[in-house]
């Protein structure tokens, strides 16, 4: 049908010819450009770039708080997803619509937000402060603002799938004698793994490239709450752009390879559950 | 015997309580899990959404008014927002219709790996493609000395921001068309042009009025993100009080000078356009389901007669 449409519709050229030409407008020049930049270093000054102790230590912390804060994503994103698509109760409509939130949010206001809730004296941090959990300017701020920004697409990617499973399987599994959790772990569970992990990747990739709301709770210390972007801007205002470049390509890289994965991943789920 | 056969009888048809349904959960579980994702909800969304209005409010609506409006730097930031979003809206529009129309109209080769493109911006740091910007159109970037000659000032001017805002918003409308496009199919196109429609008529009137609830919920989304963008436009503002700070950047520059209440009233009014563009949002998504069955029911009538 596709292809018969080449013939019939119009605009095929100039629309394929606009998008290309503004994507590579958007992506591929300033890409370039960065690129080039960092190769104006040399290749020890590169690695001393990109790999100092102080920036090794940045990507570790992003990477960590971002499986993390994914992790609980599922977790929290799992529950409410499920509930969502299982149970009838008041104001639902209005839950469901409030998931979003976090994405038309402007992060800014997210990390201004988040900070002054746990602050000492804070609505959070009053009961969190006095049993020593610091959750501002610590590493404990991060994971949660990643957590709030990270949410709606655990949620999102979880939903249809729930609610594409037949009931008739589940029924299937009480009348063979299985109970509902022994149901949940071998019938529902396999069945909801590739959504479970595409929305695991989409919460993780979207954690990694944070900044707006991380600044302003994490109190940015080096080598301790310094996330990879941060580190890029700090650079940036010592007027050190090639250095800044050539961490920015490595946190580009670790963004190429998580959007494959998620693609891959996407391709394979996709194979065994289409 | 015929006593007991009447008594099955009559068992059979009185009502009785219907076994509990094999799959669905017991009450307490239920009860439990509904409860707790309420917690987590309330937790994560609802008190942070309270709490922006209650600190914004904290000295009263008069305050309130004068950190919005008696600061002449935050009252430009609000301007510049303003200005910037909307353009960057406007270039991301025409370009989610060209995209849209290309992917969900037509195979070609790549239209896989092009479709993975446009997710990009998804996944890139905002600071990051801030940085290659201006490593593109600042004075030490590749433009720079050109641009210098010839007078035009990008990066710490609008067009850097309205480029730093159109790079990280510009999948949203796109990601919106796309599905829709094609859930709804190109039958009606072909028809049209096989009728002899011109390609501007095919636009407006066959493929606009289809789309539109979808565009127009693309679009608004597409805003909230363009009006709250952060870390490129941080990059490539420059952070000019008055002049390159939108209102994201005013919030955290009042932050930093300890200006809580004014943050928190600049906050307030993004907080007030994520809440608008949630409500639009759930009453679009209903307008185009209830639109897309219309037209399956339609189109199955049109099969059987």
């Amino acid at each position: 049908m596709n292809d018969v449409n080449r013939r019939i519709l119009p605009g095929f050229g100039l629309s394929l010819g606009y998008t290309m030409l503004y994507l590579n407008f958007m992506i591929a020049v300033p890409m370039a450009a960065g690129f080039w930049k960092a190769s104006s270093l040399s290749l020890d000054d590169f690695t001393q770039a990109a790999f100092s102790d102080r920036a090794l230590a940045a990507y570790w912390l992003t990477l960590w708080t971002s499986f993390v804060s994914a992790i609980v994503n599922v977790v929290f994103g799992g529950l409410v997803a499920w509930v969502l698509v299982r149970y009838e109760f008041p104001f639902k409509k209005l839950f469901d619509s409030l998931v979003d939130f976090p994405f038309a949010l402007p992060t800014a206001v997210a990390g201004l937000v988040f900070g002054s809730l746990l602050v000492e004296g804070g609505w959070y941090g009053r009961f969190l402060v006095p049993l020593g959990i610091e959750g501002a300017y610590s590493r404990l701020g991060i994971v949660i603002v990643l957590v709030f920004i990270g949410f709606p697409f655990v949620v999102r990617t979880l939903q249809p799938v729930l609610e594409s499973l037949e009931r008739d399987v589940e029924e299937a599994a009480a009348c063979l004698g299985a109970n509902r959790f022994a149901t949940f772990m071998r019938v529902l569970l396999p069945s909801i793994t590739p959504a479970v992990i595409t929305g695991f990747a989409l919460a993780f990739a979207r954690s990694l490239g944070e900044y707006g709301s991380v600044v302003f709770i994490s109190g940015n210390m080096p080598y301790k709450t310094e996330i990879a972007p941060v580190l890029v801007v700090n650079r940036l205002e010592e007027f050190a752009y090639a250095e800044a470049a050539a961490i920015a390509c490595v946190l580009l890289s670790i963004s190429f390879v998580t959007l494959l994965a998620i693609n891959l991943l996407e391709r394979w789920s996709a194979r065994h559950h289409g | 015997m015929a006593d007991t056969m009447a008594e099955i009888a009559v068992e059979a048809a009185l009502p009785r309580p219907l076994p509990p349904r094999a799959h669905e959960d017991p009450p307490w579980v239920r009860r439990t899990l509904i409860g707790l994702a309420i917690l987590v909800m309330a937790v994560l969304v609802v008190v942070p959404l309270v709490n922006v209005f209650v600190e914004a409010f904290a000295g009263g609506v008069e305050l309130y008014w004068q950190n919005l409006v008696g600061d002449p730097d935050t009252l430009h930031s609000i301007y510049l927002t303003l200005a910037v979003a909307p353009t960057a809206v406007i270039l991301n529009t025409i370009f989610g219709l060209a995209a849209a129309w290309a992917i969900a109209r037509f195979k070609f080769p790549g239209r896989a790996a092009l479709t993975a493109l446009i997710d990009l911006p998804f996944t890139v740091s905002p600071v990051v493609v801030g940085l290659f910007l201006l490593l593109l159109f600042g004075l030490q970037g590749v433009f720079g000395p050109w641009l210098r000659e010839h007078d035009i000032r990008i990066v710490f001017a609008f067009p850097g921001l309205v480029l730093a805002t159109c790079f990280v918003t510009f999948p949203v409308i796109a990601r919106e068309l796309i599905p829709l496009m094609e859930a709804i199919g190109s039958d009606e196109e072909v028809a049209a042009v096989s009728l002899g429609a011109r390609p501007w008529q095919l636009f407006h009137l066959i493929t606009l009025p289809s789309i539109k609830w979808g565009l127009l919920y693309g679009i608004i989304l597409c805003n909230a993100r363009a009006m709250g963008e952060f870390g490129a436009v941080f990059v490539v503002s420059g952070h000019i009080a008055g002049k390159t700070d939108t209102m994201p950047l005013r919030i955290e520059k009042l932050f930093q000078e300890y200006n809580l209440p004014g943050s928190f009233a600049v906050a307030s009014v993004l907080a007030m356009l994520a809440l608008v563009t949630l409500f639009v949002k759930t009453t679009l998504e209903w307008r185009t389901r209830r639109e897309l069955e219309e037209r399956k029911r339609l189109s199955a009538q049109g099969g059987e007669a």
